[in-house]
C-alpha cells in the first residue's frame, strides 16, 4: 500500500508539523506502508495549464505522478482567508478529473481559528468528492493553541492522528478488497 | 450529405480508426518496432478495405507511445494499399499545423486515392506537441478557430486572400494541387463536451464525435446541440453528416470479448492518459445502453442499432487496436465485420 501525505501550504510550520506526526504515527502503526511525505515548501510547482499531468517535468511532473499512483492521501492544509492555500488548491488543478477514483483521501486542518472548523467540511470535501475520492469523513482539526514550538501539546490531537491514520489505513484495505472481490465476480 | 460523399441509401457508414497508439501488449509485456506496427496499420486498411467497410482513419499524437505523428505520410501509404474504401484522417491537429501545408497533403492523399480522402481536424486532447511544435497553449481556441476558418476557406476557393493572427496573409494565393472533385469532405472533431459540438454546427461542417464510456444517451445532448446551433446558423442539419468513434471488440461471446480486449484498454490508458479505465465501465457495456461497443456480433449489431435509432449518425467509427492488440485479433474482428456486422446494420439502416 502506497500512501502520500502532502503538506499543502508553502509556508508556515504548523502543518508540516502536524504532518511530522502523521508520518510517525504511520512508521509506527503500519511500518508495511509505503508512505511519502510531500512538503510543498520543498517544490517549485508551475500553475496548471489544463495538460494531462504526464506531461509536466521537473517538480510538477514528480509530485503529480507520486499522488497519481498512490493508493491513499492524507493531506495537511492550513486554512488561508477562510479557505484551502492556493497551493493546495493548484494541486487538484493539476490532476485529472478522476484522479482521485479508487483511493482513499483523508485530511488534517490546521487553523487559527476554531470558527474555520466547518471550512475542510464545505470547502475541501466537495472538491475531493468531484474528483471521486473515498473520503474518510472525519478529519483532525488542531487549533494554534494545540502547537508550542513545532511539537502538538495537546494529547487529544495526537489521539485523533493515530485514528485518522488508523482510518485511512483500514479503508484502503477495506475498499481495495471489495473492488477486487467485485471485479473477480465480473469474470473478466 | 452529397458534399461530403455519403449515401444514405446504404445505410450506416461503418469504419475503423487508429490513433496510430504503439503500446506493448499487456499479456507478453512486448512491444512491436515502430515499423511493424506502421505496416500493420497499413495491412488493417486493406483488411478492411477488402472486407467492404466504407472508412479508415489514422490519427495524430506527438508523444511517447504513438507511432503515426506523420499521420499524412501513413495515410498516403494507405491511399496507394486501398482500392475503395475512403480514408482520412482522425485526427489532424489543425491547431499546430498550417492549413496551407495540411491541404496540400490530403489533396495529394485525394489524387493517390482517386477521390477517397478525407480531412477531420480536432484541437488535440493532449497539449505537449504545442511545446514540441512552437505554439502557445494560451492560445489553443484561437489558434483551432482561426486555422479551421482557413481551412475550410481553401476548400472552396482555389485562390485566397486571407488574412489572420497565426499565419502570414495569403494575397491570391493558388493553393495546389486540388482534390480529385474539386473540394475535400472536411469534418470537425469533437470530444464529449457540447461546446465544441456547438461551434461545429454554428459552422456548418459534419461533426465526428468521440465517445470513451457511458450512456448513448448522455452523447445525444452533444448532438442535439450540434443540430441546433447548424440550424440558429442557417444551415439544415439533414444536409450535415454526424459520425461517432468509440471502442470496438467482438468474439464468439460477450464474455470472451470482454476478457479478450479490456487488459488493452486499461493497460494502454494508463500508459497514454495516466490512469486506467475502470472495469466496472466495461462490466456495464453489456448493457445497450452503454456505449462501449464490446461484445458478440450480435449484441454489437443491436448495439449499434440501437445508437443508430437514437443519434440518427451517418457513420460509426470503431477503435479496436488501441493498447497493443495483436493483428491476429484485429484480423478476427474484421471477419466478423465483413461478414456479420456490416450486413446486419446496412439493411436496418438504409433510408429508403
Amino acid at each position: 500500500m502506497k500512501i502520500v501525505g502532502i503538506s499543502g501550504s508553502n509556508v508556515g510550520t504548523k502543518t508540516r508539523t502536524a504532518m511530522d506526526y502523521v508520518q510517525k504515527e504511520l512508521i509506527e502503526s503500519s511500518p508495511e506502508v509505503d508512505f511519502k511525505l510531500i512538503d510543498l515548501a520543498d517544490y517549485s510547482l508551475q500553475f496548471s495549464d489544463g495538460r494531462n499531468y504526464l506531461e509536466y517535468g521537473g517538480d510538477t511532473g514528480y509530485v503529480t505522478k507520486q499522488l497519481m499512483e498512490a493508493d491513499a492521501i492524507i493531506i495537511g492544509t492550513p486554512i488561508f482567508q477562510a479557505s484551502i492555500p492556493a497551493t493546495l488548491k493548484n494541486i487538484f488543478d493539476l490532476l485529472p478529473q478522476n484522479a482521485f477514483r479508487d483511493k482513499v483521501v483523508s485530511m488534517i486542518v490546521t487553523s487559527g481559528s476554531p470558527r474555520h472548523y466547518l471550512i475542510a467540511e464545505q470547502q475541501l470535501k466537495p472538491i475531493l468528492a468531484y474528483m471521486k475520492a473515498q473520503i474518510v469523513q472525519t478529519y483532525v482539526f488542531i487549533e494554534e493553541k494545540d502547537f508550542y514550538r513545532k511539537e502538538i501539546v495537546n494529547e487529544d490531537i495526537i489521539f485523533r492522528i493515530q485514528r485518522l491514520v488508523e482510518d485511512t489505513v483500514v479503508l484502503t484495505d477495506t475498499y481495495k478488497k471489495l473492488r477486487e472481490a467485485k471485479e473477480e465476480e465480473y469474470g473478466f | 450529405m452529397k458534399e461530403y460523399r455519403i449515401d444514405q441509401s446504404k445505410g450506416l457508414e461503418f469504419g475503423l480508426y487508429t490513433l496510430g497508439d504503439h503500446l506493448p501488449d499487456p499479456f507478453t509485456n512486448k512491444r512491436i518496432s515502430a515499423q511493424q506496427r506502421i505496416s500493420e496499420i497499413i495491412e488493417l486498411a486493406k483488411l478492411a478495405d477488402q472486407a467492404g467497410l466504407d472508412f479508415f482513419s489514422v490519427g495524430e499524437s506527438h508523444q511517447d507511445y504513438f507511432a503515426t505523428q506523420a499521420h499524412a505520410v501513413v495515410l498516403g501509404a494507405i491511399a496507394q494499399a486501398t482500392k475503395k474504401i475512403k480514408i482520412g484522417s482522425s485526427s489532424t491537429i489543425l491547431s499546430t499545423s498550417d492549413p496551407v501545408r495540411v491541404y496540400e497533403n490530403f489533396s495529394t492523399i485525394d489524387l493517390i486515392s482517386d477521390g477517397r480522402t478525407e480531412i477531420i481536424a480536432g484541437r488535440a486532447s493532449r497539449i505537449g506537441l504545442f511545446d514540441l511544435l512552437g505554439y502557445d497553449v494560451q492560445d489553443y481556441e484561437a489558434l483551432f478557430e482561426e486555422k479551421f476558418d482557413l481551412l475550410l476557406q481553401i476548400n472552396k476557393e482555389e485562390i485566397v486572400n486571407w488574412e489572420g493572427e497565426f499565419r502570414a496573409s495569403l494575397k491570391n494565393a493558388r493553393i495546389l494541387p486540388r482534390p480529385k472533385n474539386g473540394s475535400l469532405p472536411i469534418w470537425r472533431a469533437v470530444g464529449g463536451t457540447p461546446a465544441s459540438a456547438i461551434k461545429a454546427g454554428y459552422a456548418g461542417v459534419p461533426m465526428m464525435l468521440a465517445t470513451l464510456g457511458g450512456a448513448v444517451t448522455h452523447f445525444k445532448y452533444t448532438i442535439d446541440a450540434y443540430r441546433e446551433a447548424a440550424v440558429r446558423s442557417h444551415f439544415d442539419p439533414a444536409t450535415l453528416p454526424v459520425g461517432t468513434t468509440g471502442f470496438f471488440h467482438v468474439a464468439e461471446t460477450t464474455q470472451q470479448a470482454l476478457k479478450e480486449v479490456y487488459p488493452y484498454i486499461n493497460e494502454g490508458m494508463k500508459l497514454t492518459n495516466g490512469q486506467g479505465f475502470p472495469k466496472q465501465a466495461f462490466a456495464q457495456a453489456v448493457d445497450k445502453r452503454s456505449i462501449i461497443n464490446v461484445g458478440s456480433p450480435q449484441e454489437v449489431i443491436e448495439k449499434i442499432l440501437y445508437q443508430h435509432e437514437i443519434f440518427g449518425h451517418q457513420r460509426y467509427l470503431a477503435q479496436m487496436d488501441f493498447g497493443g492488440m495483436p493483428f491476429d485479433k484485429l484480423a478476427k474482428n474484421i471477419e466478423f465485420i465483413g461478414n456479420e456486422i456490416l450486413p446486419a446494420i446496412r439493411k436496418y439502416t438504409a433510408v429508403k
